[in-house]
């Protein structure tokens, strides 16, 4: 992907679907020519619209099935496709769990799963649309990335990334057009399975995923008026997680928009326990209920996976001494 | 060069043979067979294999056999061991420990298998996806998916069939081995099918009924393909065809074959085939 044909600000306008399938996917295509889209009735929502009409066959809307999405995409894939497949994050993750597992998981398919909508995007829609669970669904299943981007650039280099790797990939999407901006330039880094660290800190390490990295600097931010010094690190890939950047430190704080069994708390707290690195760790992420349904900074304020919820959190558990 | 109909029913003795003997070698130890499923699947996996054109099972237009209902390896195994895509020492392999053929059959073209099945209904959705492939390639060749009837219970079944008379993949033919019997009980009682055949009509498929134990009959069916719509064949079978202490019974699904069995079941298919 020509990286200077990506104008950071155009693309957090278009938002992380925007970005992805409208003004990434064409271009992966021209390298990549056998990448097939496919669709359950997510078309518009989506944003595949450009793309389909300017490659009609590169296109396939299987309508409302999400099973059948997934087993159209394994029999290309074995075909030589390079199949993409668009739905809502709760329904091809939880629906079509068990078609993730055998015909991207144990058949081996490079199929590239895409969740749009996932945590709390749906809004009024309410629990069943809300997609709280689809990280650890996805990360149990044998060689598939997990890969959760921050902004609409990273969504775009998620794809890309996805399209060109070997292993299947499910890629959690977020939001509507007008996306904050986490990366500021158009040559950041982005690989499946190495942590980006956007922010150095000795003090206390903040370990964010997708829609919380951006929450977590701002966070960073105000500890630091406040003398903490935090690092953030942008654990966009939960799986193969990156544990290079999970050094010992006197606090981790785990921040995830996602419920916390299976999700990147536990991923992290599993690898400080197995090394052997004692350290104070606070998991962030939503309860283990259902709740209420209301707009994103109402859900997000009810678990705390704010800001002022971060920089609290953090307060109270760093020993100032 | 094609088989003659005394040559495809020898197959089938002998695919019955060898399949009664995997399922004797595991029964000496304990384990149990699926036993019913493949004996009615055994005349339509050797029309299959004889129908579908897979000479270079690597190559790219080769015909597609994908099944479906993947707990028929008994049948499976014993048509590729006739095709010569699996060995005997191969074969006598299966139900002990380490072997690579597995109880459910795992994707490895070098010998003919397509699909990695054993969930129900997936197999049916991954030949829609390999039969839009092959339409789009302009590849002038055939998918076949074995499925059960047992099987159509899956609802991953319709969206499949809906998919595949939606985007007409005429090069598509759905056999389902109708045997009448799951595993709880009859299909009329357990979820019952209605009108099968009305049902495929009404998807927009064309469809035949075949008996699917007379194997000349089922190749019959699956040479005659329509080019406008995708196409059933709907074989009307029994579960465990031929060995009379299991014949349509449900319990036949899963049974342990010992040596008195063995030896009944092998006289009963021999005298039927010395009959005919």
């Amino acid at each position: 992907m020509n990286r200077n044909k990506l104008n950071i600000k155009l693309l957090s306008t278009f938002g992380q679907r925007g970005s992805a399938f409208s003004v990434a996917l064409p271009q992966i295509l021209q390298e990549i020519p056998n990448v097939m889209l496919l669709t359950a009735d997510m078309s518009s929502t989506g944003a595949l619209g450009r793309f389909k009409d300017a490659n009609p066959d590169h296109f396939i809307n299987v309508g409302i099935a999400e099973q059948n999405l997934l087993g159209m995409a394994a029999g290309l894939a074995e075909e030589g496709w390079r199949p993409i497949c668009v739905a809502q994050a709760c329904f091809i993750t939880m629906r079509a769990f068990e078609q993730a597992r055998q015909y991207a998981g144990y058949m081996h398919n490079p199929i590239v799963l895409v969740g749009i909508d996932s945590g709390y995007s749906t809004k009024f829609m309410g629990n069943t649309h809300y997609s709280l669970e689809d990280l650890s669904l996805m990360r149990l299943i044998p060689g598939m990335n997990v890969v959760a981007p921050c902004d609409a650039l990273q969504a775009a280099l998620a794809l890309e990334a996805a399209v060109k790797s070997d292993n299947p990939t499910y890629i959690r999407l977020y939001g509507m057009p007008g996306h904050p901006i986490v990366y500021t330039s158009n040559e950041a880094p982005f690989e499946i399975g190495k942590a980006n660290i956007l922010k150095e800190g000795k003090d206390v390490k903040i370990v964010a995923i997708g829609s919380m990295v951006n929450v977590a600097m701002k966070a960073a931010d105000q500890l630091k008026k406040m003398g903490i010094e935090a690092e953030v690190i942008d654990m966009h890939t939960l799986k193969p997680l990156d544990t290079s950047v999970l050094n010992k430190v006197s606090l981790v704080v785990t921040v995830e928009e996602h419920r916390m069994m299976g999700g990147l708390g536990e991923a992290v707290a599993s690898h400080y326990m197995e090394a052997g690195i004692q350290t104070k760790l606070v998991r962030m992420s939503i309860p283990d209920s259902f709740g209420t349904v209301g707009n994103v900074p109402y859900m997000l304020e009810q678990s705390g996976l704010t800001v002022e919820g971060i920089v609290s959190t953090i307060n109270n558990n760093f020993n100032k001494e | 060069m094609a088989k003659t109909i005394e040559q495809l029913k020898k197959d089938v003795l002998d695919m019955k043979l060898k399949a009664l003997d995997i399922s004797l070698s595991a029964g000496q130890y304990g384990e149990l067979s699926h036993v019913g499923s493949a004996f009615s699947a055994m005349e339509i996996m050797s029309a299959l294999y004889e129908v579908a054109k897979i000479d270079d099972p690597e190559q790219e237009d080769r015909d597609r056999v994908i099944i479906s209902k993947a707990h028929c390896i008994l049948a499976l195994y014993t048509a590729l061991y006739k095709k010569g895509l699996i060995s005997e020492s191969e074969l006598e392999t299966v139900d002990k420990n380490g072997t690579t053929l597995w109880g459910h059959p795992y994707r490895n073209l070098k010998r003919g298998i397509e699909f990695s099945g054993g969930s129900l209904g997936l197999g049916i959705s991954y030949a829609a996806g390999v039969a839009y492939s092959c339409k789009l390639k302009g590849l002038n060749n055939r998918i076949f998916v074995l499925l059960g009837d047992g099987e159509c219970n899956e609802g991953i079944v319709w969206e499949a069939l809906m998919s595949i008379a939606h985007f007409k993949l005429s090069n598509l033919t759905v056999i389902v081995d109708k045997n009448g019997l799951q595993f709880d009980g009859t299909t009329d009682e357990i979820m019952s099918l209605g009108n099968l055949e009305d049902k495929f009509k009404a998807f927009g498929y064309d469809v035949v009924t075949v008996n699917g134990h007379e194997v000349g009959d089922v190749v019959d069916a699956l040479r005659n393909k329509s080019f406008e719509r995708p196409n059933v064949v709907i074989a009307k079978t029994n579960k465990a065809n031929g060995i009379s202490f299991l014949e349509n019974q449900a319990k036949s699904h899963v049974f342990m074959i010992k040596q008195k069995e063995y030896d009944l079941a092998k006289n009963d298919i021999i005298s039927a085939y010395e009959q005919k």
